[in-house]
């Protein structure tokens, strides 16, 4: 469903976010991908609804090459590519329903967005939504009065909003407590199932993610270090790709999934 | 490098060192400055005769606050006021309008490069220019009367608020305006739900603050001839009346006061 070819971003000062990344995500797979800070897990999430500009290569989704598109074809495909941040990324100043509408401003006019008249049905969504992840009696608050959790289901409902194919969520639980991060992981993953979407999840937590997900992408420096099932991963395998930290280091030669990396990650 | 000890430090004294560490070149400087006032002061000369002629009047003026004459230019007074206050009025609103569009456009992380340029350079252009310089020049096109005083305030305005406008825009946390670019918004959404809401106090805070410098900017504008106030007070000046350019005074300090304080009140309550 979401086809990566040879996706690479390399920055204006330089540095090769991303090099060569070929990854085929099928319709409704939960993806995690981690890597250590500054292998381009959030580059990579930005390069597929383009809010960063990939250098070369090609995303694909559903066939569309998002990569061809014009900014108003752009537009209308980002509508399909929810996104989750890592400090939610919520409208401090709105409040909890404009938060959730605001998913729906690509379906409607600017004059309807501007006067706040949503489509009864979009409304109704918004309600159902806000619902769905227990927020309901919150919806005329400021979105700056909510708990870190509190945010973050807002930020959900505002992607699923949207009526997305896709999740691109980014570091979703880094600034919640471990309790919460998992309620979060889990809210996330169950609704990916309900309404069978596909997500790419940028995570550190690495065993939050082999809990909830069914497959984990290793990033370092750019390049894919690794792809296998939560199962698989392995004190190797994590070597390989944060290895350049710790003391692994020394063993991290004879390791497999290195061909192509031998310039460790900074 | 010498290595120093601990035992060494123990028991001397210290002191910050001296911003210009060379002692010649700080103490020429201290000096040379010295020596700059006591020269430029000396050559200002002061004609002590005309000062003391117009101690006289200076006091005439002084007294005159302690009966202000409200009364018998009533009439002029009230006028000049109201012309003051559609001057600033107009003038901030249509500020404000005109600065919106170029404050977005001045701010480098949403405005293209091109567009980013023109709209400093009006920016620049409009605070270069005194508002006094302004209004002699649209006083020389537009003639005598408040139509000058409102376009060199509206322009003042522009530089202004624009400036600010921008400033508080680039400042702005990117990644809520991400999040809004995100849902495939086009530009005018992005603007309306990612950019709006974090600068509109600012901005309600800077109209404010505008308003109140207008209505002051509109007192002295009317000295070279764009209406209002000034002009009021200009002629009671001109005519020796310093009671009547006394009461037009404290009318203009009680009003900037009134003015800055509900310009507090309105700034405070939008944060």
């Amino acid at each position: 469903m979401l086809e990566l070819q040879k996706l690479t971003k390399t920055y204006r000062t330089g540095d090769k976010a991303l090099q060569n990344v070929d990854l085929v995500i099928p319709k409704g797979q939960v993806l995690a991908l981690i890597g250590p800070s500054g292998a381009g897990k959030s580059t990579l999430i930005r390069c597929i609804n383009r809010l960063v500009e990939p250098s070369s290569g090609k995303v694909l989704l559903d066939g569309t090459e998002l990569t061809a598109l014009s900014s108003g074809g752009l537009r209308k495909m980002r509508r399909k590519m929810g996104m989750i941040f890592q400090e939610y990324a919520l409208v401090e100043r709105l409040t909890v329903m404009e938060n959730v509408l605001s998913g729906r401003l690509g379906y409607v006019g600017f004059w309807r967005s501007f006067l706040r008249k949503y489509p009864q049905s979009d409304i109704d969504e918004a309600f159902r939504l806000l619902d769905r992840v227990g927020l309901l009696a919150m919806a005329d608050k400021r979105a700056d009065e909510l708990s870190g959790g509190q945010r973050q289901r807002v930020g959900i409902a505002r992607a699923l909003i949207q009526d997305p194919r896709l999740l691109l969520v980014d570091e979703p639980t880094a600034s919640l407590d471990p309790k919460t991060s998992r309620q979060i992981m889990r809210l996330i993953c169950e609704l990916c199932a309900e309404r069978d979407l596909a997500a790419v999840i940028n995570i550190h937590d690495v065993a939050l993610a082999q809990m909830f997900v069914e497959r984990i992408v290793g990033l370092k420096a750019g390049e894919l270090a690794f792809d296998g099932k939560p199962s698989d991963m392995s004190d190797a395998v994590l070597t390989s790709i944060y290895g350049e930290e710790d003391w692994h280091a020394t063993i991290r030669q004879v390791d497999e999934d290195e061909a192509e990396t031998p310039e460790p990650a900074q | 490098m010498s290595t120093v000890t601990l035992d060494d430090r123990l028991g001397t004294g210290w002191r910050k060192p001296h911003f210009i560490t060379n002692p010649t070149l700080r103490w020429g400087l201290m000096l040379g400055a010295a020596v700059y006032l006591v020269l430029a002061i000396g050559s200002i000369e002061v004609n002590w005769s005309r000062v003391a002629e117009g101690m006289s009047r200076g006091w005439a003026f002084v007294t005159s606050f302690f009966n202000p004459d409200f009364v018998s230019r009533g009439g002029d007074i009230w006028d000049g006021i109201l012309e003051s206050v559609i001057i600033t009025i107009t003038s901030t609103v249509v500020g404000i309008l005109i600065s919106i569009p170029i404050g977005l456009g001045a701010a480098r992380n949403i405005a293209p490069l091109p567009v980013y340029l023109v709209c400093r350079g009006i920016v620049a252009l409009s605070r270069a220019l005194n508002e006094i310089i302004v209004a002699i020049l649209l006083v020389a096109i537009f003639g005598f009367g408040p139509l000058a005083g409102f376009l060199t305030l509206s322009f003042a305005t522009i530089g202004f608020l624009s400036k600010l406008l921008a400033e508080d825009i680039e400042e702005m946390d990117r990644v809520q305006a991400e999040a809004i670019r995100a849902t495939g918004s086009t530009w005018l959404q992005w603007v309306n739900y990612g950019v709006q809401p974090q600068v509109m106090p600012r901005l309600i805070g800077l109209s404010m603050y505008r308003l109140d410098i207008n209505f002051r900017e509109s007192a002295v504008l009317g000295l070279v001839g764009a209406g209002g106030i000034g002009a009021t007070l200009n002629t009671a000046f001109d005519r020796y009346e310093f009671d009547t350019a006394a009461a037009i005074l404290l009318i203009i300090i009680v009003t900037v006061m009134v003015l800055e304080y509900l310009s507090g009140i309105i700034r405070a309550k939008v944060q």
